[in-house]
């Protein structure tokens, strides 16, 4: 299993796309530290695109990798292998180096200019938000047979979790607007990973008290260590969850 | 001591006869002295005299003054209520109290007790005074005249109900609060009912409730005060005809803190202040007739929340920088100006170079507008959904009021 992490690792590491990734996200994180008179609030315009090219790049990336891997995939389950071990090494693989990515990237400069708890969470967040977004390519990759379908599906899914969500959210708040939405909201972010990470990290900066008393409800939770905890293994939960079923996919997939 | 007596005797003779104390007489107070306690010194002087209280802790239980006495504290005496009593009470008119150390008053929420109280009094002075662990700190009731100058206030409020006022004036006319420090108690200033008073280079800090609070009190000015890190910022209501110039209110920074709430104000100026770092810069509701000008906006989360409720308010020539939203409001109807100011979000152009935009500027946003009417939208804020939806809205204008725009907005900031 190593040695097939190491092989995909590798070819990963040499293929330019996740070198201009890294070199795509250090410009943008410096930019914005230097742009911005605070650095709080060079954190806080880095969250918006974090949350945007992270997901992005993660979730096509890995697409596209795993339909031109095809090849390799199928001489490697000729091999006495476990389909498990060659799905499970697929995704360290691409886990790993575009994590690496990001802590190259966004992770250092975040650490130089904001070396604080804030900014580890939200090194933290890009790191789960890369592992999620893997994930979820893996089990667009593993539904379909068909390249364009694939990356079709990859990119709705990142489309849906940016902005329709958002979207659906916003028309549920207008729906239900005469109910008290503060405690279902909590549970409705659970189900975005995006939003998930935006709101634990809005919640530690300034900008937390414009909120009012939705970010005060917010705050009771996710502030506390035991809510932090919970938001943590949400967050997992987005990583297991999809990989699981793509596991058990590709576990019975017709080649 | 007998020398001193027949003094005062002759002194009371002859203002018995003129109607005026010629001689005024000079008590000493110290420990040594025959007159140990400040009250044994005011039971034997008369008015126009003078107490100079030498360096010490008094425990006077309750000092009343009930004549028209200057005292003058060397070094700073104190004076300490033991926990229990209102220290010192002021009951007769012309009286000044310079330099004590008042400290530890009693507490009850019935009676109020102050570390210093001017009961009915005109023309008290009370400067250079120390207060420190008192309920409420210098306390006016029905008194006219009064200047309050340079004290220190100090408490240590937890919470609202268990601690007084800093400055607290109640049924007043013509005071003059100037140059006094205040931290630490509900509000820092409290005027009910005052009326033609000044309230001048004050600096009101860490206050639970408000810096200053502010009803009923008509033609007031206030200016040069700071104002930072109250509970919940400056509470202007319920009154007409208030200046207020070159203040400083600054990190009101909390769920519920404005830089300046104004509740049903009119005829009011606004000049010159400084607004920094406020969840709201200025909170209006139902304002009308007030000029807002020569302001800068830094840093506020709102700069400015005007309710539908304002009619003929006019801002100009303010200068508003980095905040998260400039202006909110709840409804469409729009009975204000806003004209030529300085928006550092305005991304016109100026072809004639008269240094005025040629595009007027909406303030208001698509999203400042979803929050007002649905506050828990809020948890959308800096989510890729909002920004697409304000930059539609900027291009298309449908939800925001048409109205409420900038038909000048001004090029670069104005030098304020």
């Amino acid at each position: 299993m190593n040695k097939v992490i190491k092989y995909v690792f590798i070819d990963i590491v040499r293929n330019r796309i996740v070198l201009a990734y890294t070199i795509l996200l250090s410009i943008i994180s410096f930019s914005v530290f230097s742009l911005e008179d605070t650095s709080a609030k060079g954190l806080l315009s880095l969250l918006n695109l974090i949350l945007f090219i992270v997901p992005l790049v993660s979730i096509i990336f890995s697409t596209i990798y795993i339909y031109n891997s095809s090849e390799f995939i199928e001489l490697l389950v000729s091999q006495p292998l476990m389909r498990k071990n060659i799905w499970l090494s697929l995704f360290s693989g691409l886990s790993i180096s575009l994590t690496l990515a990001f802590l190259i990237g966004a992770g250092v400069p975040i650490m130089i200019y904001q070396p604080n708890a804030t900014g580890c969470i939200m090194v933290v967040m890009g790191c789960l938000l890369s592992l999620i977004f893997v994930a979820i390519a893996m089990m667009s990759a593993v539904s379909t047979r068909d390249k364009a379908k694939g990356i079709g599906a990859a990119i709705f899914l990142w489309l849906y979790f940016a902005v329709i969500f958002d979207g659906l959210v916003l028309f549920l708040l207008f729906q239900f607007e005469d109910y008290p939405l503060e405690k279902p909201m909590m549970v409705i972010s659970a189900l975005n990973p995006i939003d998930l990470s935006r709101i634990i990290v809005l919640l530690r900066l300034d900008v937390s008290a414009l909120m009012g008393y939705t970010g005060a409800v917010f705050k009771g939770f996710f502030g506390t260590q035991s809510g932090f905890v919970v938001s943590l293994l949400v967050l997992i939960l987005w990583v297991a969850a999809p990989l699981a079923w793509s596991v058990y996919k590709f576990d019975k997939k017709d080649l | 001591m007998r020398l001193i007596s027949l003094l005062h005797l002759f002194s009371i003779v002859l203002f018995s006869i003129t109607g005026a104390p010629l001689i005024a007489a000079t008590y000493q107070v110290s420990k040594l002295s025959p007159a140990s306690s400040i009250q044994q010194a005011i039971n034997i002087s008369a008015n126009g005299d003078t107490i100079i209280v030498a360096s010490g802790v008094y425990y006077e239980k309750n000092l009343i003054i009930n004549k028209s006495v200057t005292l003058i504290g060397v070094g700073y005496p104190i004076v300490d209520g033991e926990g229990k009593y209102e220290v010192v009470s002021i009951k007769s008119n012309f009286v000044k109290l310079d330099g004590f150390k008042v400290q530890h008053s009693g507490y009850a929420t019935l009676q109020d007790p102050a570390g210093i109280k001017i009961y009915d009094a005109h023309n008290v002075t009370i400067c250079n005074n120390v207060l420190d662990d008192t309920f409420f700190g210098i306390y006016a009731q029905y008194a006219k005249n009064c200047v309050i100058k340079n004290n220190r206030l100090t408490s240590y409020g937890k919470e609202e109900q268990q601690i007084g006022n800093g400055i607290h004036c109640w049924k007043s006319d013509s005071m003059q609060i100037i140059g006094n420090t205040v931290s630490g108690h509900r509000d820092g200033i409290y005027f009910e009912f005052v009326t033609n008073s000044i309230i001048w280079r004050n600096i009101s800090t860490k206050n639970i409730r408000y810096g200053l609070h502010f009803m009923f009190s008509h033609n007031d000015s206030y200016i040069t005060n700071i104002f930072s890190k109250n509970g919940a910022g400056v509470a202007v209501m319920f009154t007409h005809g208030v200046r207020m110039f070159n203040n400083t209110f600054e990190e009101n920074w909390g769920d519920a803190a404005y830089g300046l709430l104004l509740k049903e104000i009119s005829d009011s100026y606004i000049d010159g202040n400084h607004f920094k770092k406020n969840t709201s810069g200025i909170f209006m509701e139902g304002a009308s007739r007030i000029t807002v000008k020569r302001n800068t906006f830094e840093n506020n989360g709102w700069a400015i929340k005007i309710q539908a409720s304002c009619m003929d308010v006019t801002v100009t020539q303010n200068n508003f920088f980095g905040n998260t939203f400039d202006v909110a409001t709840n409804g469409s109807l729009v009975l204000n100006t806003f004209n030529g100011n300085y928006w550092d979000k305005y991304d016109g152009y100026d072809l004639n170079r008269d240094k005025i935009g040629d595009i007027p500027y909406h303030p208001i946003s698509m999203y400042a507008m979803i929050i007002e009417k649905n506050p828990p939208a809020m948890i959308l804020y800096r989510s890729i959904m909002v920004a697409l939806l304000d930059k539609t809205e900027k291009i298309l204008p449908t939800l925001t009021p048409e109205n409420l725009k900038d038909e000048k907005p001004l090029m670069k900031p104005l030098r304020l």
